[in-house]
């Protein structure tokens, strides 16, 4: 957009300092009193080059790269990964490592619903929510440090597996943790989505239907919102997903409410999940027996999971090399940010921080 | 005017900016540690005991700080913005008793000196939005007088509503008048309806549209630093305390329930304290809920803040100084106005669920079960 001298509208520039986006996210917005106009969504603050990057790594190196995506779902991120190469080169996963990696992944799933949930309420105006989610993210924080190692960038899925056996009172302390977490998402559920303040600020706002939804590729808990029945968990299984019983919460609306309920309904599957995981997961080997260093046969792959996110996709080039030819990642953020123009349009200024917050993106994700 | 008396005089208001800067300091300590009870935390621990030391740390920090000043502001508009804002709220504090003797002047018509001097505030924040040559601010700003000027109605209605039933305009007769039965009784519409525009006029949450900290990132303050939006805080917070207090004196009953051990003690300075005690837990408790408000509630916007204002809070107060008016006129008792008063606000609170949950399912978010989504895609 050109700033104009003769316009009556104001152009307001909101980041990528603003408290409110997220992240180095910048929109420029052009407001006619308190209504949006036209906005312009700038995003690239955050590029690092992840993909380019990634051909001048090996491939057990790249894993780290993936961590660097979506910086609060790290785990989902190494797995989408780990299972295209593992597509690749046609590797038996053990199946504990299996039923491990989705256990961490899930309780991944949790804490970054958490942080949007907090975030939210923050967006809102509500100060108190996010106090009550991270202490529940912090918990599960603690876990994955002692599992993994590290707080945030695990690099803990590998290629063939886990890096190493899950501590001894692991199953132990997951099984005091979803305790703690279920009775925590009751009460974050309590606290904010009934509350009359907080349904008058997201009810009917931004609403966006199925079909444009689609339209836009939008995947994940927003695409679900507007009513849409897609969850790679369900829909094309990997890993071990297919024998699990849970629900996908899909929305009717489209609107913002949907868009934050849906993640936090997700919540109480994913505990769903973890139970069933823990009462069917075995003893056993976490890693594939693999050549030390990893060099798939030339060829081509895609791998697919559900992320927090969306439907993140790995999109692998092989020349047979220790190293890939081209990584290509399809983030969901990225898609999903893509309604933000249409959202936004005619909408109050106040309702640009809802809209955007609900519609939960990373900018580690969108900018890669 | 001897130059006695105006010493005197000058060593009250110096007294009472002394204890308003400690009160305001407390009540940053206390709206700190509430908030902190709230979201499980402790709230500050680490300077002085139990932390009470970090408002004054806090304080030097900001008056040692570097005062930036935008290139583009307009100068003299952005300094004089911050001691706009603060002047009113601290005159107001002239007028405003904390028992029938510990007050600067106990005014006649102290109820309408302090409503005129609240009322001033507002142009220190538009100045403050205009002057800071940024976006948010000149949006802040414009807020702010949109809705500081929609809820000085309600505010002042009721305000006029008590004028009528007490017939006075003095803070000290009109808590005399509560002697049997205190306003919170009698009038609960009106209680209800000065406290929530009240919140709207502090500019507090569930109505702190102007300085949204995530929409406008503060508003008309979002340029300042150092000891200019150190006078702002200041000015905020002596403005919670004196609406804490109107609240306290208007509805509930000021120094006078402890009336029977005033007497008890005969003593009059005793008296006095007893008095002062009463008022100052009063007034501390009502910042306290509005504290628990902040630490509860996400924000309006701005168009459903209007709505609000307009199309309830306004009719509300028309109705509420018509009742009181008539009240007065055909001399019903007490009660009458009391019972009316709790049925106009039971008939809105049904209105209001009514609205809220009109069309929509309580949960409108359905589950589906993956199990059958997935033999459903692979059949």
């Amino acid at each position: 957009m050109e700033p104009d001298a003769n316009l009556v509208e104001m152009m307001v520039n909101m980041g990528p300092q603003h408290p409110s986006t997220h992240g180095v996210f910048r929109m420029v917005l052009k407001v006619d009193g308190e209504r949006i106009v036209d906005v312009e969504p700038h995003i690239g603050y955050l590029h690092r080059g992840s993909e380019k990057l990634s051909e001048s790594e090996t491939y057990s190196q790249v894993v780290t790269l993936f961590d660097r995506l979506d910086y609060v779902s790290n785990l989902n991120n190494e797995l989408v990964f780990c299972m295209a190469v593992e597509k690749l080169m046609s590797i038996d996963v053990p199946e504990r490592a299996q039923y491990m990696r989705i256990i961490l992944c899930e309780l991944n799933r949790i804490a970054s619903h958490l942080l949007f949930y907090g975030t939210y309420g923050l967006d809102a105006g509500a100060i108190t929510p996010i106090m009550y989610s991270f202490r529940e993210r912090e918990r599960i924080q603690n876990l994955f440090e002692s599992v993994t190692g590290a707080r945030m960038m695990h690099n803990f899925i590998r290629i063939g597996g886990l890096k190493e056996e899950v501590p001894v009172d692991f199953t132990r302390r997951v099984k005091d943790l979803i305790g703690q977490l279920s009775t925590a998402i009751d009460e974050c559920d309590t606290l904010l989505s009934q509350n009359e303040i907080f349904l008058s600020r997201t009810k009917g706002v931004g609403v966006i239907s199925a079909q444009a939804a689609l339209e836009i590729g939008m995947t994940g808990p927003p695409l679900r919102a507007s009513g849409v029945v897609e969850d790679v968990r369900a829909t094309d299984p990997y890993q071990l997903y297919d024998r699990f019983d849970f629900g996908i919460p899909v929305g009717t609306n489209g609107d913002a409410w949907d868009r934050y309920y849906v993640p936090l309904e997700e919540m109480r599957q994913s505990i769903l999940i973890i139970e069933q995981a823990l009462e069917q997961v075995e003893a056993g080997p976490v890693v594939a027996q693999l050549r030390r260093i990893t060099r798939p046969p030339k060829g081509v792959v895609f791998a697919h999971a559900e992320n927090p996110r969306g439907d993140l996709g790995v999109y692998l080039v092989s020349d047979g090399t220790d190293k890939p030819y081209r990584v290509k990642v399809r983030p969901p953020s990225f898609c999903n940010l893509q309604a933000l123009k249409p959202l936004l349009s005619n909408a109050y200024l106040a309702d640009a921080v809802i809209i955007l917050g609900s519609l939960d993106i990373i900018l580690g994700e969108v900018d890669r | 005017m001897s130059i006695v008396e105006f010493g005197i005089l000058n060593l009250w208001v110096s007294g009472l900016l002394l204890v308003l800067s400690v009160v305001v300091l407390s009540l940053i300590y206390l709206e700190r540690k509430v908030l902190g009870r709230l979201q499980m935390r402790i709230g500050p621990m680490r300077v002085g005991p139990y932390g009470t030391l970090q408002t004054i740390a806090d304080a030097i920090k900001l008056i040692t700080k570097e005062d930036i000043q935008p290139e583009w502001a307009d100068k003299r508009v952005y300094w004089v913005a911050p001691v706009l804002v603060f002047i009113p709220s601290f005159m107001v504090w002239v007028a405003i008793p904390f028992s029938s003797r510990i007050v600067v002047q106990d005014l006649d018509l102290g109820l309408f000196y302090v409503m005129a001097f609240l009322v001033l505030s507002i142009v220190g924040l538009v100045m403050a939005g205009w002057g800071s040559a940024n976006k948010y601010a000149v949006i802040g700003g414009l807020r702010a007088a949109g809705q500081l000027v929609s809820y000085e109605i309600p505010v002042i209605m009721v305000v006029a509503g008590i004028a009528i039933l007490t017939q006075s305009l003095s803070l000290s007769y009109i808590v005399e008048q509560q002697q049997p039965v205190p306003f919170i009784v009698v009038l609960p519409l009106g209680l209800f309806l000065f406290f929530i525009a009240g919140l709207a006029e502090l500019g507090r949450t569930p109505f702190d549209i102007y300085e949204a900290e995530s929409e406008v990132v503060g508003g008309p303050f979002v340029e300042y630093s150092g000891a200019h939006w150190a006078v702002f805080f200041l000015a905020e917070y002596v403005s919670t305390f004196a609406i804490a207090a109107l609240t306290s004196l208007l509805f509930l009953g000021g120094w006078g329930w402890s009336s029977p051990i005033q007497e008890w003690v005969g003593n009059p300075i005793g008296a006095e304290a007893i008095a002062f005690g009463e008022m100052f837990i009063k007034t501390y408790l009502v910042v306290v809920v509005i504290f628990w408000v902040r630490g509860t509630f996400p924000r309006f916007r701005i168009d459903q803040l209007m709505a609000l204002g307009w199309k309830v809070m306004v009719p509300l107060s028309f109705v509420f100084v018509l009742l009181v008016a008539f009240a007065t006129f055909y001399g019903w008792p007490w009660w009458v106005l009391s019972a009316i008063n709790v049925v106009v606000l039971i008939t809105l609170g049904w209105y209001y669920h009514k609205m809220m949950h009109r069309d929509d399912a309580p949960v409108s978010v359905v589950l589906h079960s993956a199990r059958e989504v997935r033999d459903a895609r692979q059949s």
